[in-house]
């Protein structure tokens, strides 16, 4: 088990807590999705053997959200 | 797309606006609604990408709603409405981006002390890396102006260090060998060696940030309120949006009711004010668990206090040298020297208060003998020197004489230990040694009381004298002595079954139990311990009692604060239903209004970051607010 750390630009609609947290929620291999609203932080924990944290953050992206930095550990 | 190409589009579109206004006055509609097209589009795009994006991940948006309401307008011809939809809708979100900044101000300032580099010694040669990559056991070298970036222990050098990062306090603690340092801390003047402990994401700074981050988005129970609100409000007015085209076939309803089904100010009102708060007291040394942390410290009307290390220092002092017939200071040197060789509490008051003197080089004793529970005897520069208690005096034959046994008897009633001190043969003074009650705790006591608090009660395991005298001194409404962790416990939990809502303020340590078992813990001068920053709900970071009485007074203004910017976007969500179905308010300015009230809550928000609980308004000095001394339950 694995988490990444994802550092957002500020997030400034709480809708999108859902959007986002939902949408990784869907992924295989992401045993917990959580968005720091006020720090704009992606933090998931995931199975490194189902999902890579590329592919994570390939999500965030893809629902519209740059991506400034990434920490797995 | 970045937060920098929204502000572009904004501009641009907020330009081509302006140029629609031209044209409108200037009588040239076709140019006019071209222009707003043109805007329309610029600015639609994006947000209908973003709609997209999020619909293409089976994800519900507000981007949608609001695209579908442009689309609307543009099909039924209002482009003034589709224009300045869009055109708010951007530059709301970038409004709300620059202003939600401000109420994290507080956490950022404190993300933005956390050390980048580290110059440490490896192979015997100096070098320069990045913060992260030192390791535990790795010596750090840092110079004036520098900053810790590890924590661990001084081993050469000394130095002045500025510990707001960690404890929010700005006056300069003197380090030397064998003193801890936090990473964060900056070091003012001198030059430090010091030995990494722990590094990267485990130092207490770090963590620190992650527990204020967690804290910030934690949810109170007004948020989650608040929230389900939400949740059934958005589909709710969506639905009837579309009941309202069914039955009334007016499309520009429809399409308002979509714009206005986002309840933005609703949702943000709540936890900006607790943001706000939270890097609030972080920034001043006190770190809130959570909302509910929050909401809990506002609502105590009983504060239960813990003595030792709570209320008073927790450090015993010489609090007065009484030397008969002799100088003071020449006894004092006299006893620290033979006391020197004492690894008792009380011993080692003496030689601190002898090096706190600036008396260097003590004489070394010689044939030092330590009468256990009682103290010492020792030949010191050829004299014989005894230190004591009574009984001591006693029994190796050294007379007190009534007016010396007077003494020490006011002494032991002012809450002191004193202790006699013979140099051949004959008395020559007494040092007292105490426990000194915290020289702000008078006024944050006070503050508390302001604040609301009506009951004020401390427990102690001490005995019922220095807890009595602890009591009177500070007017506490009730003392309790000489009890266990688990009596404390016990009183703690039948203060809650009568009712109260109780705070228990304690050193997080001995205290954790009962900490654990009030409404709301308190965890005083952790500086980082790992126990009281677990257990308690509250962490006072610096080793002072006004960062209590500051926290109440922020807590409380966090809960007023949430509850106006509820009650002001609740009215909001009210106003525009009601102005919507009077046919007062439409597309454009249905929107307008829902910015402009998050905008709102925000400013309201940020009036709590400057917060400073209303220092100003401080009571004169020499006031007495307490009225009537209040009894001492014995």
């Amino acid at each position: 088990m694995k988490q990444v750390v994802l550092q957002m630009e500020a997030l400034t609609c709480p809708s999108c807590i859902k959007k986002i947290e939902g949408a990784l929620g869907k992924m295989d291999g992401v045993e917990q999705a959580k968005v720091l609203f006020n720090s704009g932080k992606v933090k998931a924990r995931f199975d490194d053997g189902k999902v890579s944290a590329e592919e994570i953050e390939g999500t965030v992206k893809k629902l519209g959200y740059p991506v400034l930095s990434k920490k797995v550990s | 797309m970045t937060g920098k190409q929204k502000a572009w589009i904004t501009a641009v579109t907020g330009g081509l606006l302006a140029l629609a206004i031209f044209f409108h006055f200037t009588g040239s509609q076709e140019l006019k609604s071209s222009t707003l097209i043109v805007s329309t589009i610029i600015a639609g795009v994006p947000i209908a990408l973003k709609a997209l994006q999020a619909l293409r991940m089976k994800a519900f948006s507000i981007e949608l709603l609001v695209t579908i309401a442009v689309v609307g307008a543009l099909f039924i011809g209002e482009y003034v409405e589709s224009a300045a939809v869009t055109f708010l809708f951007l530059f709301g979100a970038y409004l709300e981006a620059r202003t939600l900044e401000k109420t994290r101000k507080s956490l950022k300032d404190l993300i933005d002390m956390a050390p980048q580099e580290a110059t440490v010694v490896r192979d015997g040669l100096e070098r320069v890396i990045p913060a992260d990559e030192v390791e535990a056991g790795d010596r750090v070298l840092i110079r004036t102006g520098g900053k810790v970036p590890v924590d661990g222990r001084v081993a050469g050098g000394r130095a002045h260090l500025n510990e707001a990062a960690i404890t929010g306090e700005s006056v300069p603690a003197a380090k030397a060998d064998g003193d801890t340092v936090f990473s964060g801390t900056i070091v003012e003047s001198g030059y430090l060696e010091v030995i990494a402990e722990k590094t990267g994401d485990d130092t207490t700074f770090a963590r620190i940030i992650e527990l204020v981050e967690e804290a910030q988005d934690s949810k109170t129970k007004t948020q989650q309120f608040l929230e389900k609100f939400a949740n059934i409000y958005t589909p709710g007015i969506v639905i009837l949006s579309i009941i309202v085209y069914l039955f009334t076939r007016n499309i520009e309803l429809t399409l308002t009711f979509l714009v206005i089904a986002c309840p933005g100010a609703l949702v943000i009102s709540a936890p900006v004010s607790i943001v706000a708060g939270i890097g609030n007291g972080a920034k001043n040394g006190v770190l809130f668990k959570g909302g509910e942390s929050v909401e809990a410290l506002a609502k105590i009307d009983t504060v239960v206090f813990d003595k030792t290390g709570t209320l008073t220092k927790g450090r015993p002092e010489v609090t007065a040298i009484d030397a008969f017939g002799g100088d003071a200071g020449e006894l004092l040197r006299m006893i620290a020297a033979a006391e020197t060789a004492s690894e008792h509490h009380l011993g080692r008051t003496i030689v601190e208060e002898a090096r706190n003197r600036g008396m260097i080089g003590l004489e070394q004793p010689e044939e030092v003998e330590i009468i256990k529970g009682h103290g010492l005897t020792a030949m010191v520069g050829g004299q014989r020197v005894i230190a004591g208690t009574r009984k001591l005096m006693a029994e190796n034959g050294i007379g007190v004489t009534p007016e010396a046994e007077a003494a020490a008897t006011a002494r032991e009633k002012a809450g002191n230990t004193a202790i006699f001190a013979a140099v051949d043969g004959q008395l020559r003074g007494l040092i007292s040694i105490a426990d000194r009650v915290r020289p702000e705790a008078k006024d944050a006591i006070r503050s508390l009381r302001e604040s609301g608090v009506k009951q004020i009660i401390m427990l102690t395991g001490d005995n019922r004298h220095a807890a009595a005298l602890v009591g009177k001194q500070l007017g506490l409404d009730e003392v309790h002595a000489e009890l266990l962790p688990e009596d404390k416990v016990a009183f703690v939990k039948k203060l809650k079954q009568d009712g109260r809502r109780v705070a228990m303020a304690g050193d997080g340590v001995n205290d954790a139990p009962a900490i654990a078992t009030a409404d709301i813990g308190i965890a005083m001068g952790a500086g980082g311990t790992d126990i009281s920053m677990e257990t308690a709900d509250v962490v006072l970071m610096a080793d002072r009692l006004d960062q209590f009485a500051h926290a109440r007074l922020l807590a409380k203004a966090t809960v007023r604060n949430m509850k106006q910017n509820t009650w002001f976007a609740v009215g909001t969500v009210f106003l525009l239903l009601a102005g919507v179905l009077l046919g007062k308010i439409f597309l454009a300015s249905g929107m307008l209004i829902h910015e402009l009230s998050v905008l709102i809550v925000i400013l309201n928000a940020i009036r709590l970051v400057r917060y400073n609980g209303g220092k100003r308004k401080r009571k004169p000095e020499g006031v007495e607010p307490f009225g009537p001394q209040p009894a001492v339950a014995e």
